[in-house]
C-alpha cells in the first residue's frame, strides 16, 4: 500500500507542496527539451532527405565545438573562428556527399547508416589528432552569451541566462530552418525530395546539392547544440553520447516530422526530468536513460507512426 | 612508444647501439631489421619456385606458410629474449575518459621514460615502456592483459576498477604483480588474501573515512557529526559505489544521515534533475564519487543551484584542474581529496622536462601542463614502479625482474622522506612502507581547494579511521569465501 502511495500519491502532493521547485524541474525540462529538438531536428533533416538515420550527428556535435573551441585556443578571436567553424561545417558537408554519399546512391538504406558510422568514426579520429582528446572550455564570453542567473521568489526559483539565451537561440534556429523549408526554393527542393527522389530528380532538382546542403544545416545545428550544451559542462568527446538521447524524441515524433521533433523534444526533456526528480528515488535513481525511451513506448502504443510521423499504409 | 631497441636481433645490438640517442636513426634501423625476416620469406619463396618446378601451387602456399610462421616465431622469440624490463602501460587517451586518462597516462610514461634518458633504465637496465589503448572499456582492458602477458611484463597497471575486477583471479595465475595505485578493489589492500593486488598509497575506503574525518573537523568535532545530512553524488558503476559500504556503515556509527544520487555514465552530462535532489534535501555536505566529464558537469551544477562550494569535497579523481577549470571563478571553494603534490618545481619534473618533454619524446602537447594533478598522478605511479623495481633488484641483482620478482619489490617498498629527496621528488607524498599484509599503506590524504585559477592545500594529512581496517579484512574474507581463494603460499620475508 506504502508503494503504491509513493508512486501515485506522494510524488504529486510533492509537487503542489513545493510548486516554484516544481516550476524549476519544468524550466530545467524546458532546457534540455528544446536542446533535444535541436539535435532531433538535424537527424529529420538527413533523414528526410536521404533515408538514413546519421549516426555521426553525435560526433558532428562534438567536432563543431571542438573545432570553434580549438581555433580559439589558438589564437583566432571568437568572431573569426565562428564563421571558420561554419566553413569547415560546409567542408565536411561537401566531402561526405562528394566522397561518400554520391557513390552510394540508390544502395539500400542499411549500406547509408554504416556509412555515417564509417563517418562517426573518421570524425573521432581526426577530431582527437587535430584537437587532442582533453577536456575544453567553451568559449561562452567570448561568444557575448550571457552568464549569470535571475532568480524569483527569494532566490527558489532559478533560470541561468545561458539556459535563457540557449532556449531563445534554439527556438530562433527552430523558426527559421522551419521557414527556409517551407519558404525558399531550395527548401521546397527539399521537400521534394524527400517525398520522392526519382520525381524529384525529373523536374531537376539536384540530389547533390541538396544533401550537400542538408548536411550542412545539420553541421549548423550541431555547432549550436555544442555550444549550448558544452556550455553546461565541457567540450569533449563524451558530448557526442547527449547527441544519442535524441533517438527517443525521433521515435515519439517520427523521424520525419520536423514539428514533432521539435514537441518530442520537449515532452522527452520534461518528462525525463520530472520523472527522474518525483519518481527516480524509488528505484535507485538514474532512470533518465531509459525513462525517455519508456516514454516514446508508451506514446508508440497509441500512435505507432511517432506523434506527427506520416502514416505509411502499403497496398498489398 | 615500443622501444625494442637492440632486442630483437642479436646482430643489431652494434648498430643500434651506435644510433642510440637519434630516434630517426633508430626506427630507420628497426625497418629494415623487420625486413629482414620478410626479404628471407620472399627468398625462400623464389628458391622455392625456380628450383622446384614440379612442386604444385598447393605445396608452394604451404610452404610459405611453414616461412611464414617460422619467421614470425623467431621475432617473437627475440622480443621476448628483450634485455630490458618491461613495463606495459594501459591508457586510455581515446573515448569519453580521455580528458583524464591523456595527462595521467602521459605522466606515467614520462617518468619511465626519463629514467631510460637520464639513468639508461633502473640499474642499468633499460625500461622496455609500451602502451595499451584501453579507452577505460573492461573488456578492452582484458584484452591488453592478454596481449602482453606473454611479454614477461614486471607489473600489471589497468587503470579502471573494472578492469582490475576482471584481472585479480588471473594475475595469481600467470604470477604478475597489478599495481592500482588509488583505485580497484578496497579489500585488496588485505595482502594475506590477495597477495599479487597493491593498491598504494590508500584505498577508497581509507579516502572515505578520511574525508569523513575532514567533514567532522570542519564541525568542530566528529561527534557533532550527528543529526548533519550528507549526500553522495557518484558516478553509477563499480568505482562509484566502491565506498557506500563505508559510507553507510559509518553513517550509522556517526549518526550523520547519507543519502545517495547515482548518476548513469550516459547522463554525465545532464545532471540537473539530479542537483535539483540536493537542492531539495539540503544536505549538510556533498561527496561526490565522479570521473571524467561528470565531474566538470557536477561542478558546474552546483554552482547553479547556488550550492556552498566550500561543502562540496570530491573524491581524488575529481579534483584535476580540467574539474573545475570549466566552471572557472564559480567553482572557487570546491574541495577535492588528493595524495600528493603538483607543480613543476620539483628537480625529478624538472628533469621530464629536460631529458623527455624537451627532447619531443613526451605526447605532451603543452610544456604548461607538465605538473597539473592528474599529470603528476601519473608520475606518483611510475614512482611506484620504479622503486618497486629497485627494491627486487636490490635482492635479486641488478638485472630483469619478473613478475614474482617484482611482486616482492612492491611488497618491500620502502619510499621514505629521504628517499623521495633523493629521486627528486622531496615531500611529493607521505612516506610508503609495504608490509605482507597491508598492500594500501593505509596511507593519509590531505584537502586541496580550488581557488578560482587552481588548487591549494588547506589541510594536513589526515589519516583514515580505525574501524576501516578490520571492515577491509572482513571484506577481503567474504570475497575469499566467495570466490575460493586459497590460502597464501608466498613467504612473507
Amino acid at each position: 500500500m506504502e508503494i503504491l502511495t509513493q508512486i501515485f500519491i506522494q510524488p504529486f502532493f510533492d509537487m503542489i507542496g513545493d510548486p516554484i521547485l516544481f516550476l524549476q524541474v519544468i524550466w530545467e525540462g524546458f532546457v534540455t527539451g528544446i536542446l533535444y529538438s535541436l539535435i532531433a531536428f538535424g537527424f529529420v533533416l538527413i533523414f528526410k532527405a536521404s533515408g538514413v538515420f546519421n549516426f555521426a550527428q553525435g560526433i558532428m556535435v562534438v567536432f563543431a565545438a571542438l573545432t570553434l573551441v580549438g581555433l580559439h585556443e589558438n589564437g583566432v578571436p571568437a568572431y573569426v573562428a565562428l564563421p571558420i567553424t561554419i566553413f569547415v561545417m560546409y567542408a565536411l558537408a561537401f566531402s561526405v556527399e562528394k566522397f561518400v554519399l554520391r557513390s552510394l546512391v540508390n544502395q539500400p538504406d542499411i549500406i547509408l547508416f554504416m556509412a555515417t558510422i564509417g563517418i562517426t568514426y573518421f570524425l573521432i579520429g581526426l577530431g582527437e589528432s587535430i584537437f587532442g582528446g582533453e577536456p575544453k572550455v567553451m568559449i561562452t564570453e567570448e561568444l557575448l552569451l550571457p552568464y549569470g542567473s535571475i532568480t524569483f521568489f527569494d532566490d527558489m526559483l532559478i533560470l541561468q541566462e545561458i539556459d535563457i539565451a540557449a532556449s531563445i537561440i534554439a527556438a530562433i534556429s527552430l523558426i527559421i530552418l522551419g521557414l527556409f523549408m517551407g519558404k525558399t526554393r531550395i527548401g521546397i527542393a527539399l521537400r521534394a525530395v524527400a517525398d520522392d527522389h526519382q520525381a524529384a530528380l525529373s523536374v531537376g532538382v539536384s540530389l547533390n546539392t541538396i544533401w550537400v546542403v542538408v548536411w550542412f544545416i545539420s553541421g549548423i545545428i550541431a555547432l549550436i547544440t555544442g555550444i549550448m550544451w558544452g556550455a553546461k559542462s565541457d567540450v569533449s568527446f563524451a558530448l557526442s553520447i547527449i547527441a544519442l538521447k535524441a533517438l527517443p524524441v525521433l521515435i515519439l515524433g517520427g523521424f520525419t516530422s520536423i514539428p514533432g521533433a521539435i514537441v518530442g523534444g520537449l515532452i522527452i526533456g520534461v518528462g525525463e526530468k520530472i520523472g527522474e526528480f518525483y519518481w527516480g528515488h524509488l528505484v535507485g535513481g538514474s532512470i533518465e536513460g531509459w525513462l525517455a525511451y519508456m516514454i516514446a513506448l508508451v506514446f508508440l502504443f497509441f500512435r505507432p507512426q511517432g506523434l506527427f510521423g506520416e502514416k505509411i499504409i502499403e497496398r498489398v | 612508444m615500443v622501444n625494442y631497441a637492440g632486442k630483437t636481433s642479436g646482430m643489431a645490438i652494434p648498430l643500434l647501439s651506435a644510433l642510440n640517442g637519434n630516434p630517426i636513426l633508430r626506427r630507420v634501423s628497426f625497418f629494415w631489421l623487420g625486413l629482414y625476416p620478410a626479404l628471407g620469406v620472399r627468398a625462400l619463396i623464389i628458391f622455392l619456385f625456380e628450383s622446384k618446378k614440379g612442386v604444385s601451387m598447393k605445396n608452394k602456399y604451404f610452404l610459405t606458410l611453414i616461412a611464414s610462421v617460422i619467421t614470425l616465431l623467431w621475432l617473437s622469440q627475440g622480443i621476448m629474449a628483450a634485455k630490458g624490463i618491461y613495463v606495459p602501460l594501459f591508457t586510455y587517451k581515446t573515448g569519453p575518459f580521455a580528458g583524464s586518462g591523456i595527462p595521467s597516462g602521459n605522466g606515467m610514461a614520462d617518468y619511465l621514460t626519463m629514467l631510460n634518458e637520464r639513468d639508461g633504465g633502473i640499474g642499468g637496465v633499460p625500461l622496455i615502456i609500451e602502451e595499451c589503448e584501453t579507452g577505460y572499456n573492461t573488456k578492452k582492458g582484458v584484452e591488453c592483459y592478454e596481449k602482453v602477458k606473454g611479454k614477461n611484463p614486471a607489473i600489471i597497471n589497468p587503470w579502471s576498477t573494472g578492469i582490475t575486477l576482471q584481472l585479480i583471479p588471473k594475475t595469481p595465475v600467470d604470477k604478475i604483480p597489478v599495481l592500482t595505485m588509488g583505485y580497484g578493489l578496497s579489500a585488496a589492500a588485505v595482502g594475506s588474501v590477495f597477495p599479487w593486488v597493491f593498491n598504494y598509497p590508500s584505498t577508497y575506503w581509507n579516502q572515505a573515512s578520511a574525508i569523513i574525518k575532514y567533514i567532522g573537523y570542519q564541525e568542530g568535532g566528529m561527534s557533532n557529526l550527528k543529526g548533519k545530512k550528507i549526500g553522495f553524488i557518484f558516478l553509477d558503476g563499480g568505482y562509484g559505489k566502491e565506498p557506500i559500504p563505508l559510507f553507510e556503515e559509518l553513517s550509522k556509527e556517526l549518526g550523520y544521515e547519507f543519502f545517495k544520487i547515482p548518476v548513469a555514465f550516459k547522463e554525465s552530462q545532464n545532471q540537473s534533475s539530479h542537483w535539483l535532489k540536493v537542492r531539495k534535501e539540503k544536505p549538510d555536505y556533498m561527496i561526490m564519487w565522479g570521473w571524467g566529464v561528470m565531474n566538470p558537469t557536477a561542478i558546474k551544477e552546483a554552482t547553479r543551484i547556488k550550492f556552498n562550494m566550500d561543502k562540496f569535497v570530491g573524491v581524488w579523481w575529481a579534483g584535476s584542474e580540467d574539474d573545475a577549470r570549466p566552471a572557472g571563478k564559480a567553482a572557487k571553494g570546491y574541495k577535492a581529496a588528493t595524495f600528493h603534490g603538483i607543480g613543476q618545481d620539483f628537480p625529478a619534473i624538472q628533469d621530464i622536462l629536460k631529458y623527455v618533454v624537451d627532447r619531443g619524446k613526451s605526447q605532451v602537447k603543452d610544456r604548461s601542463r607538465v605538473g597539473e594533478t592528474l599529470y603528476m598522478r601519473g608520475v606518483f605511479n611510475s614512482v611506484l614502479i620504479a622503486e618497486s623495481i629497485r627494491k627486487a633488484q636490490e635482492k635479486y641483482g641488478k638485472r630483469v625482474i619478473n613478475g614474482e620478482e617484482m611482486r616482492w619489490g612492491l611488497e618491500n617498498i620502502n619510499l621514505t622522506s629521504a628517499r623521495m629527496a633523493e629521486i627528486g621528488l622531496p615531500g611529493y607524498t607521505n612516506p610508503i612502507k609495504g608490509t605482507c599484509d597491508d598492500h594500501a599503506n593505509n596511507g593519509p590524504i590531505f584537502i586541496q581547494q580550488w581557488n578560482g585559477t587552481g588548487w591549494e592545500r588547506v589541510s594536513g594529512w589526515i589519516h583514515s579511521m580505525d574501524r576501516v581496517r578490520p571492515m577491509l579484512e572482513k571484506a577481503a574474507a567474504d570475497y575469499k569465501t566467495k570466490n575460493n581463494i586459497p590460502n597464501r603460499t608466498i613467504p612473507c620475508s
